[in-house]
């Protein structure tokens, strides 16, 4: 059994009386699943474009001239990467909505949380995987570079992020906060960026190999672009359903809070 | 606003007076970190080339137990609600805090430099004196600023004292790169000239632009419950 389409969007419907989001969501009683016609077809897009990736990233596109084989880890360096700051910057786009004159749902709270999940994972493979790769290109897993290190502190500052959430507190309380810290997050990371390249700048160059004048082959250049497309419908699909958990979640909480003063009332009664 | 912030300022800084906290422990613990870096460093000449980054660091590690405690006190018997129910400018009580922990910091960041021209033997020199002492308001103000917002956020909250750290160290990073350049400019650390210390300054300035504002905002969805 699933929970259907209807039960989600009936919970998002309810009315914006700031109290409504906290009252437990009748209507979601099936959680045994949270699959729905539109996400299992979104599921299977995903897999047949993982596959084609495995195919052209792996097999079919050619070997760098300048890197050998060590560019194929570029598709998924590449395409978690760019999952990573789309994750974010759809957090820092939900936490606005969330705060936007306080009566929107915490749907839009779920979703800033799922999307910084996924983007915290995605962070973490990027970083692994860019320092595979640089391991064999620089010789290095590491340098000192801007973009390196505000990856570092960008990955840092959403674990913060996922922390604040963890916080407990009512769910109107845990959304306002998270998305203040949210939004915090998006005036840090220009500000961590400048400084550390002003730091680098002006203190040696930065190690990363020039390689902007490197003219990438067709179906190099295809496995990056198929790359960037399976890796978005893979988001999509993990957001989708962690929404849903999310919410399901939240309904557990509300309905065993209710569930509790019911008992304690039934005490009373005896 | 500004005149709930002269209040909100006096009042910690008088429990400080009274209570004395700050120069009975953390400067203190900010002295015995000093020492505690030249033993890890050792050698006379690195601790030297390193001090003002030491200097900044220890005020970091300070900043965030003056936040605890800044914060603790408003906690502890409830203060905050009750500043809620009584309808006080959440921006007031923003600026206030600020001030008053901007005032703590200065009086440890006093300490923390002296310390530094006596263990370390940093260089002093009058041609860095302006941009030594713009370097520090700066740094101090854009400390304070984000200590309070952060602090806001996790006062009250289960955890507050492991979570504090991973929340504001990332944020202050920019002051830490900052300060510590325009301070070696200032001192002539390693060779360096006073004219290279002026764009971290620029730095530390945006920095306390964004957080003043950010934070001046911000603080009122973050402490109302």
């Amino acid at each position: 059994m699933a929970v259907t389409d209807n039960a989600i969007t009936a919970q998002q419907g309810e009315p914006p009386t700031g109290r409504a989001d906290e009252v437990a969501p009748t209507r979601v009683v099936t959680p045994s699943g949270t699959g729905t016609p539109f996400t299992r077809i979104l599921g299977i897009a995903t897999i047949i474009a993982m596959a084609l990736l495995v195919l052209f990233g792996l097999f079919l596109s050619p070997a760098d001239v300048v890197q050998g084989d060590a560019v194929r880890i570029l598709y998924i360096h590449v395409g978690t990467v760019w999952i990573a700051y789309l994750a974010f910057g759809v957090t820092a786009l939900s936490s606005a909505a969330f705060l936007w004159k306080r009566t929107t749902s915490l749907t839009w709270d779920r979703i800033a949380g799922a999307s910084a999940e996924v983007g915290v994972l995605f962070m973490a493979l990027t970083l692994f995987a860019g320092s595979v790769w640089g391991r064999i290109a620089w010789g290095k897993y590491w340098v000192w570079d801007a973009r390196l290190t505000t990856t570092a502190f960008l990955f840092i500052t959403y674990i913060g992020y996922l922390a604040v959430r963890g916080l407990g507190g009512s769910h109107q309380q845990r959304g306002r906060r998270s998305a203040v810290v949210a939004l915090l997050a998006v005036l840090e990371i220009p500000l961590v960026h400048f400084s550390v390249k002003l730091w680098r700048g002006l203190h040696q160059d930065s190690s990363v190999a020039d390689t902007t004048n490197v003219k990438l082959h067709d179906l190099m250049l295809f496995s990056l672009f198929l790359a960037l497309i399976a890796f978005t419908l893979l988001y999509a699909w993990l957001v989708m359903h962690r929404q849903r958990v999310l919410a399901m979640q939240d309904a557990i909480e509300d309905k065993g809070l209710d569930y509790a003063l019911q008992q304690r009332r039934d005490e009373g009664d005896l | 606003m500004f005149r709930i912030a002269r209040v909100i300022a006096a009042k910690d800084l008088r429990i400080e007076l009274r209570s004395r906290v700050v120069t009975n422990q953390v400067l203190p613990f900010a002295a015995i970190v000093m020492v505690m870096f030249a033993f890890a460093l050792n050698t006379d000449a690195v601790v030297e080339k390193v001090a003002p980054g030491l200097v900044w660091l220890a005020t970091l590690f300070s900043l965030l137990i003056l936040v605890q405690r800044a914060f603790a006190i408003e906690t502890a018997d409830g203060a905050t609600d009750a500043m809620r129910a009584a309808g006080i400018d959440p921006a007031g009580i923003f600026l206030g805090k600020a001030v008053a922990l901007a005032a703590q910091l200065a009086v440890l960041e006093i300490v923390l430099l002296a310390a530094a021209f006596v263990l370390y033997r940093a260089h002093f020199r009058v041609s860095g004196l302006v941009l030594l002492v713009t370097t520090f308001l700066a740094a101090t103000t854009g400390l304070a600023l984000v200590g309070t917002l952060y602090g806001g956020l996790a006062a009250g909250t289960r955890g507050r004292e492991t979570l504090l750290p991973l929340l504001l160290l990332p944020v202050v990073a920019p002051v830490l790169i900052g300060a510590t350049r325009a301070t070696e400019a200032a001192l002539g650390t390693s060779g360096a000239v006073v004219a290279d210390g002026w764009p971290w300054l620029g730095l530390l300035a945006i920095f306390v632009a964004v957080f003043g504002v950010g934070g001046t905002l911000a603080f009122g969805p973050l402490i109302e419950e």
